[in-house]
């Protein structure tokens, strides 16, 4: 008797769902165009506090492609901002609120990767899809299935740089200088010294030096002895805009390649004519011609009055990624999303061809970047 | 090579000792670390490059802005941060070191607030031009670095020992009553002494632009705390115990770095400064006062 009770409550439930459901996804045969597919998405930034002017490029670039999206008509997105604060219990605090009472069906976001470190275990227990748009740090889509990022990790930015550069020099041997005392620096350090055994180059020496350093003669004085065929130095740009400088007037005229802590305009602006010659890879060029990144610099510059930078970019890609997974998975629902968002392959986005790949991490060719004529420029 | 890493250390360690210098006059005077030195000490660097390359004025023009800027804060230091507290009775020496360091948090600050953070080009016309002395290549700023401070440590040297000032200032360092008493305007000379220290501060800052093309807000800090290790190695107020040690920490940082491992620059440099301290911890020209030693 229980037993009945129960099959033909849920009995009734399905029915009543149906009948629910069968007037919006019933296609119409007449012709018309079909209802979007409404999606309610997630997005965890930093709105508040230091870091606030990441937030705002990366918020400015999902509302920019939310807008386009929306106005196609094939999918219909709905955004939830909340606000991180650059905290990470805000940040988990942030993403358990629109997991279980904004019901969203994607993440996207949070801005830090320490940040990811919290929010990404907590989406992935719960079955949500999130998209990080400007983590970087390694480890980040090992976190679980639901995990994934477009944002362009230095493992991929550096062996592109160093390998542009060292075919177009014919470079056999190189120096290496890092800022030891930060994990950014450090880290992309190791990238460039693995990359370097990778390509057989020979290592000459590897010199070191701390944040602030005012004084890098004694350093470059060593390397411009040892004369290398191009300096692989990973520093940021105060930093590396000095060095820069500080080795063009020592007469060291060969080719430095950066890490992604070097690629600002800034270092031109600091530099001047000595970051001449300096090389970084970035997944962003605003400069690239392509009709996309032309219409997408238009249109933010028409809406937000400024040039789109990278964070931007990335975001604005990041929501039409998602939304082309979600006209494939064809409706809003968490696992179906998951598994289009995994099979995403050759996206046509503002950054290039875009792909995931079987660890749910990006897939992409970086644009390698040369200063010339004061101004960055494409490598060739 | 070795020559080339030689001229680097000396350049270095002439710049330290000029810094170094200006802690320990007010030391010895004062018998307090004046931890505003360092920010007085960027602001001279500041109107340097303000002088220099804003301005497009020569370089003896940047010498004097920043030495009557950096001056002018000395005496302002001196009359609203220092002399109050002399005055006052029952004031540790404790009071006027945490005064200091308000007017150094001040500084910087304001510094931030009026250049901006970040790192300035300081520009000096003459940066690439280079000669070969005997297989050596020396540039011209480090030749000129080299001669300012020889000569503003030979002229510091002969003022405090020939000059009739600059006994009395050894007169007020040795004890202040009694050159009081023996008719010594001691207020005076405690106030010269700190103007003086403060300019050589400015001229440092100069240098600094000149020798590294780049200047911040945090070079204060960063430099400050070489000159306090330098005073304290070279023995706390000693004149020539300040020139000596800038000049070993500058060669030992850069042979460090020229022979050894970049990463340890400062370890190893500080090390030396120890060791020689347990040998002689009065540094390397102190004088062990007698009511010092318990």
């Amino acid at each position: 008797m229980k037993r009945n009770l129960r099959t033909s409550v849920a009995l009734a439930c399905l029915l009543f769902s149906l009948l629910f459901l069968g007037a919006r996804e019933a296609r119409p045969a007449n012709g018309a165009k079909a209802a979007p597919i409404r999606a309610r998405i997630g997005v965890i930034s930093i709105l508040t506090g230091q870091g606030a002017g990441y937030g705002e490029a990366i918020t400015d670039g999902f509302k920019l492609a939310r807008d386009e999206i929306n106005a196609k008509g094939a999918v219909n997105i709905e955004l939830v901002i909340e606000d991180s604060g650059a905290k990470q219990e805000q940040a988990l605090a942030a993403a358990q609120k629109l997991i279980n009472s904004d019901r969203v069906v994607a993440i996207l976001g949070p801005t830090l990767s320490n940040e990811m470190k919290v929010v990404g275990p907590e989406a992935n227990a719960s079955g949500v899809p999130i998209l990080g748009t400007s983590t970087t740090a390694k480890g980040i889509p090992q976190i679980g299935k639901y995990v994934f990022r477009n944002s362009l990790p230095e493992s991929l930015a550096i062996p592109a740089s160093i390998g542009a550069v060292v075919k177009k020099y014919h470079v056999r041997k190189v120096a290496l200088l890092y800022g030891n005392d930060d994990v950014f620096t450090k880290s992309g350090f190791d990238t460039m010294k693995e990359v370097s055994g990778r390509l057989g180059l020979k290592i000459l020496t590897v010199q070191e030096f701390q944040k602030g350093q005012a004084d890098y003669k004694a350093q470059l004085t060593r390397i411009a002895s040892l004369k290398p065929d191009a300096i692989f130095c990973s520093a940021l740009y105060e930093e590396g805009a000095v060095i820069l400088s500080q080795a063009r007037k020592m007469g060291i005229s060969v080719p430095f390649v950066g890490g992604n802590g070097f690629n600002s305009p800034k270092v031109v602006e600091i530099a001047k004519g000595a970051a001449e010659g300096l090389v970084v890879a970035t997944p962003w060029f605003a400069d690239r011609g392509t009709p996309k990144v032309k219409a997408f610099v238009a249109r933010y510059g028409k809406a937000y009055g400024r040039k789109p930078d990278q964070f931007a970019a990335q975001a604005y890609d990041a929501l039409y990624i998602l939304a082309n997974a979600l006209e494939r998975a064809g409706a809003a629902d968490r696992g179906r999303l998951r598994d289009a968002l995994a099979a995403t392959r050759n996206f046509d986005g503002v950054l290039g061809k875009f792909s995931f790949d079987a660890g749910r991490d990006v897939e992409m060719q970086p644009v390698v970047l040369i200063v010339k004529d004061g101004k960055f420029q494409p490598f060739h | 090579m070795f020559l080339e890493q030689l001229v680097n250390g000396v350049t270095l360690g002439s710049i330290y000792a000029i810094v170094a210098l200006g802690y320990t006059l007010v030391f010895g005077v004062l018998d307090i670390i004046n931890m505003a030195h360092g920010e007085i000490f960027m602001f001279g660097a500041f109107v340097g490059m303000l002088i220099v390359s804003k301005a497009g004025a020569p370089l003896p023009v940047a010498f004097l802005g920043a030495i009557v800027v950096t001056g002018a804060m000395g005496l302002l230091l001196e009359r609203f941060a220092l002399r109050p507290l002399r005055k006052a009775p029952g004031v540790s020496n404790l009071s006027s070191l945490i005064s200091t360091i308000g007017v150094s948090i001040l500084l910087e600050n304001v510094a931030q607030k009026v250049f901006g953070a970040g790192n300035h080009l300081f520009e000096t016309p003459f940066a690439e031009i280079r000669f070969r002395v005997g297989g050596v290549t020396v540039y011209l700023v480090q030749a000129l670095i080299l001669f300012v401070s020889l000569a503003l440590m030979t002229g510091l040297a002969l003022w405090l020992a020939r000059t009739r000032t600059g006994r009395a200032l050894r007169a007020t360092a040795e004890n202040l009553a009694t050159a009081g008493l023996l008719g010594v305007d001691t207020n005076l000379m405690i106030t010269a002494t700190v103007v003086i220290a403060s300019a050589m501060g400015g001229v440092a800052g100069v240098l600094v632009g000149m020798a590294f093309n780049y200047i911040n807000n945090q070079i204060g800090l960063s430099m400050g705390l070489k000159g306090l290790a330098i005073i304290i190695f070279g023995g706390m107020g000693s004149v020539y115990g300040a020139m000596a040690g800038g000049l070993i920490l500058g060669i030992a940082e850069t042979l460090v770095v020229a022979y050894g491992d970049s990463g340890y620059r400062d370890s190893i440099a500080f090390l030396t400064i120890i060791v020689v301290l347990l040998i002689r911890p009065q540094g390397l020209f102190g004088q062990a006062a007698p009511g010092m030693r318990r």
